[in-house]
């Protein structure tokens, strides 16, 4: 007859089985945001289409994140000497200047 | 299979218990790594979630708007410049934007003043963004005073205040008629601020766009697409600038882990000694290390991709607010809708759980494969 360990008799509480209940708790609480994440998008995109009416309506052009300056409030309208106006070598005064990069370059653009 | 199941059952016992053995050191770890992970995580689906509303959002913004450059600075464009266009093939509708910026001393904020062409404002009358009201404190029928570019104080009347559900575009906006922006600027009867043309083919406004840089040498052009691959680029670059800050944070956690990795402590050599001198093979010796890195790795990319889950989602990222809010005194008030990236979710997966348990396993088989004796001595 093949030997049986305390833990197969169920005593003490394996950590194992403990570790893998937290895994499939956790993963299970993954995939439900996974889940919450497509409910939200659903039930957001009538307000997102209704925000893009609105830009489109009144033709904007930017999203109102950054309104402390004029190039970062427009950063797509803003042109490309905006941020070293006050010097051409001056350092980037506002703080969100710093972490909006110059307009995406083309070939039209001078 | 069962047998297979059983062993690693019975080696994440081991290891567990393992772990559980020196449960400061561990969970300071566990600590350590689930912040890694949550500010990886949080600003990654911050930012994706951004980034996919700019780029919804602003779909449907102007396909092509023209601005003049006079010494390579924006300069107001005359209206004859719609004459001079005259009728390119493609172009559906064009017309002159009235737009401008104010700062407002009083609150220290920059208001972005604007004259719609989608509905009629009386004169003396304005339309405000949700943000602006809040600031100002204002509400329907109240009357908000600004100082002209001439020095004399208008009195605006507050007729409605626009959505706060388009907050995110709207949060600063302040409608007016367009007469009344001229006479409050001062800003001259032929000019407007830029052209807005509206082209049915989105194929075709490239070619527009070349034909009026050559037809108007002094405009530069702005599309749409470029409006959008600049949203790109700045929440691509944010996201890059905040990983390249937390580099350091990442690095320090590389180390300390490859420190904790490599450098076995004598205790654990010790004990592979033992495990090794008691029948343990090498590989078991290995299999039962990758749990002891797996269930650290798992557990804190679980709980650091969870938190972030709910910082950026349910608490709208607050811990990002000032970054984002720079000396912003107008910052719309927006929840980030979870446009959750599964590719994105499954590179910060294996890019936090397995080189960490690649990192355990390396040293302990050096360790593993040399002769118990000598590791015990």
């Amino acid at each position: 007859m093949q030997a049986r360990s305390l833990y197969d008799i169920g005593y003490p509480q394996r950590k194992s089985t403990s570790f893998l209940a937290w895994l499939c708790l956790g993963a299970v609480l993954v995939g439900l945001s996974f889940l919450h994440a497509a409910v939200t998008i659903r039930a957001e995109t009538p307000a997102v289409a209704q925000r893009a009416r609105f830009v489109a309506n009144l033709d904007l052009t930017d999203l109102a994140l950054f309104t402390e300056a004029r190039y970062t409030r427009h950063p797509s309208q803003a042109d490309l000497h905006s941020a070293f106006q006050d010097h051409p070598m001056a350092l980037e005064h506002f703080p969100t200047g710093s972490l909006v990069p110059a307009t995406a370059s083309s070939a039209i653009r001078p | 299979m069962n047998h297979f199941l059983r062993r690693q059952r019975y080696l994440l016992d081991y290891s567990l218990s393992s772990l559980a053995r020196r449960p400061g050191k561990h969970l300071s770890l566990l600590l350590v790594y689930s912040l890694i992970v949550f500010l990886l995580a949080s600003v990654m689906l911050f930012t994706q979630s951004l980034r996919r509303e700019a780029a919804l959002v602003l779909a449907d913004s102007p396909e092509l708007i023209l601005q003049r450059l006079v010494a390579g600075r924006h300069d107001l464009i005359p209206s004859n410049y719609l004459e001079r266009i005259g009728r390119v093939r493609g172009v559906s509708g064009k017309y002159g934007r009235l737009w401008g910026y104010f700062y407002d001393p009083a609150v220290r904020a920059n208001y972005t003043l604007m004259v719609p062409r989608d509905r009629e404002i009386g004169l003396g009358e304005i339309q405000i963004g949700a943000g602006l009201a809040s600031t100002r404190g204002l509400g329907v029928g109240d009357y908000l005073s600004l100082r002209s570019a001439h020095g004399e104080p208008f009195s605006f009347q507050v007729t409605a205040v626009l959505d706060p559900q388009s907050e995110l575009v709207s949060s600063d906006l302040l409608l007016l008629d367009g007469a009344d922006f001229r006479r409050f600027f001062a800003y001259p009867q032929d000019r407007f601020t830029d052209i807005v043309l509206r082209v049915r083919n989105p194929r075709e406004v490239r070619k527009i766009a070349e034909k009026l840089t050559l037809a108007l040498p002094d405009t530069r052009p702005i599309l749409r697409e470029e409006i959008l691959r600049t949203y790109d680029a700045v929440f691509g670059w944010r996201q890059g600038m905040v990983f390249v800050l937390l580099m350091g944070a990442v690095l320090a956690f590389v180390i300390l882990a490859w420190d904790r990795a490599s450098g076995l402590s004598g205790e654990e050599r010790r004990e592979i000694g033992i495990l090794k001198a008691v029948g343990w093979e090498t590989g078991d010796v290995l299999r039962m290390k990758f749990w002891e890195g797996a269930a650290l790795s798992l557990s804190a990319f679980l709980v650091g991709y969870l938190l972030a889950y709910v910082h950026v989602f349910q608490y709208s990222a607050a811990l990002f607010e000032p970054v984002l809010k720079g000396w912003a005194v107008l910052y719309p008030a927006f929840r980030p809708i979870p446009f959750v990236d599964g590719l994105q979710v499954a590179t910060l997966f294996f890019f936090t759980v397995f080189p960490y348990t690649v990192t355990t396993i390396v040293p302990i088989w050096r360790a593993a494969v040399t002769d118990p004796d000598t590791v015990m001595r």
